[in-house]
């Protein structure tokens, strides 16, 4: 029996090869994840699926030592761009918590992981990104 | 130094110029901020409130407006309560919420009115009771789903925080310094420290701040770590308080009597602005980019430049947010926060006094008295009355409130002339 998979956000593509998948407006080009109405830099209404490129830099990051509970902690957040510009926030896994290993500049690259199975056994798929 | 309005001819008398159009600050007041179990907020707004008319010598009877400022009990019909204890006179009143810029937005509510020609006189109160709420921002979301079902604007399965970077405020303050960091190098650890070292040291002069203790450098960058870089030293508390002004037109102010008029405190520029679409803001708050706007819509208003600037009370909720505050304001060369706190530009002795009330760190930071509470300040040097705290010969300051969202409050202050 095979499990069933579910991406944990809508906007990330699962499977063997995932990817995250955006929103960008065919007027402005400006890119979302959300469900949108129109754009909030322009206020076009038409949008196009585009897939995000997998690899990027760190260009912010935080070690989260503290969270809300029932979050384990340590971990690291960080604001992540794409090589095509994109803005996306994310974990970063497979890399120590420590900030002499996070570094600003860092290159990384788009990676899924398992965050659990549910009552019916269909497993979520979560994205960060790893050292790359 | 600072330029009145443009071409507007002045009264020539012993007391100050006073423009008809401008508006002024009459009165004044913060309760201390803490934590008060046996007072509700509407206890601290009224409280407050009375105080603030009594220091500019008036009487709610004289108020044609008022706003009341809370967060957190933002449908409580605040600004109606505060009015049945200290005075129901059936004057328009104004709920206001606008995350932590939500006094700065009540105070210019009551300003606006007055342009507006609907007011001479009007109070703004800002208030709030959080007790101890603990973290803000996560909300523990990460409660596991009993069924992964797609829901919300994200078509999320369960809770996001933790799993998707963090939502909780020390983080998202972190990740807005380090990205300052990441473009500019050389800002490190140490330097996002000196920010909470400087306001810790501040605070002990201020006896309304909530915190008074100064702590080492040593001791901040040792405390736990909530959110690398930010430790427990370098965050703002949660807490209770209530900070009040009461606003007067520069043609009423002018029918005051003299000494009435030399405490009275000029609101040179009033600026509120959201957030301008951004790529990154998508996923992280951008405090900066509204700042910039606000600040430079500011200077244009007053007439006046950061060098003018005698202090400033800027929004230090963490000391990430201080430090990229500094070149967001324009007080130091493009990219040199981290220069100009190592400088000691900063410091109450220094060029540009940041946060000499201890600031959110250390005076607290109950979230609707905020932005009026940063207003009193200003005002308080300014009249000279600022005790042991004083900023020597302040003639002009700056107050700066953001909210994540967002929204940002400046506010440029002068001495009556």
């Amino acid at each position: 029996m095979t499990v069933k998979q579910v991406p944990l956000v809508d906007y990330l593509h699962i499977g063997a090869r995932p990817y995250l998948k955006a929103k960008a407006c065919t007027s402005c080009g400006a890119r979302f994840f959300d469900r949108r109405i129109a754009c909030g830099n322009c206020g076009a209404q038409e949008f196009q699926n585009v897939r995000v490129r997998n690899q990027g830099v760190v260009t912010a990051f935080t070690i989260v030592h503290r969270a809300a509970p029932g979050i384990p902690a340590p971990y690291v957040s960080a604001i992540i761009e794409t090589d095509d510009g994109t803005s996306v926030r994310s974990n970063v896994v497979n890399c120590e918590p420590d900030p002499e290993r996070v570094k600003l500049g860092m290159k990384v690259k788009l990676t899924t992981y398992s965050i659990g199975t549910d009552d019916e056994g269909t497993e979520a798929i979560a994205f960060g990104y790893e050292p790359a | 130094m600072a330029k009145s309005d443009q071409g507007k001819k002045k009264p020539k008398s012993s007391g100050p110029m006073i423009d008809d159009d401008s508006v002024w600050v009459l009165g004044t007041h913060m309760t201390k901020f803490g934590r008060y179990s046996d007072h509700d907020a509407v206890d601290l707004a009224s409280t407050s409130a009375i105080a603030a008319l009594q220091d500019g010598g008036v009487t709610i009877h004289d108020m044609d407006v008022f706003a009341a400022g809370t967060l957190f009990q933002a449908s409580s019909g605040m600004a109606q309560q505060v009015q049945k204890q200290i005075g129901q006179t059936g004057i328009p009143a104004y709920n206001v919420s606008n995350a932590c810029a939500t006094g700065a937005t009540a105070l210019r509510t009551v300003m606006l009115s007055i342009k507006a020609g609907e007011a001479d006189m009007g109070l703004a109160v800002g208030v709030e009771q959080m007790g101890k709420m603990g973290l803000l921002g996560g909300a523990g979301s990460k409660k596991e789903a009993k069924v992964f079902a797609p829901s919300g604007r994200y078509g999320a399965v369960t809770g996001t925080d933790g799993y998707i970077g963090t939502a909780g405020m020390p983080g998202v303050f972190a990740q807005a310094g380090m990205g300052y960091a990441y473009e500019n190098d050389g800002v490190d650890f140490e330097q996002f420290a000196k920010v909470a070292y400087k306001n810790h040291l501040h605070s002990t002069l201020n006896p309304l701040a909530q915190y008074q203790k100064e702590f080492s450098l040593d001791e901040i960058m040792g405390a736990p770590v909530m959110s690398y870089p930010n430790t427990l030293l370098m965050c703002c508390p949660t807490g209770d308080g209530a900070a009040a002004a009461v606003l007067v037109s520069g043609e009423r102010l002018k029918s005051m009597p003299k000494k009435v008029q030399k405490r009275a405190v000029k609101i040179s520029a009033s600026v509120l602005t959201s957030d301008p679409w951004t790529s990154s803001a998508q996923v992280q708050p951008d405090v900066n980019t509204l700042t910039r706007n606000a600040a430079a819509q500011a200077y244009e208003q007053a007439g006046v430049g950061p060098d003018d600037l005698d202090l400033v009370e800027l929004h230090d909720c963490f000391a990430t947010a201080e430090l990229i505050h500094y070149d967001n304001l324009g007080l130091c060369e493009p990219g040199g926060a981290g220069d100009f706190i190592d400088s000691g530009a900063p410091f109450r002795d220094g060029r540009t006094p940041v946060n000499v009330s201890g600031g959110l760190i250390s005076k607290g930071h109950p979230i609707g008295a905020t932005g009026i509470a940063n207003i009193y300040e200003v005002a308080t040097h300014l009249r000279g009355e600022a005790g042991d705290r004083q900023v020597k010969g302040a003639k002009v300051g700056l107050a700066h409130v953001i909210g994540l969202g967002s929204a940002c409050g400046v506010h440029i202050l002068e001495k009556a002339a």
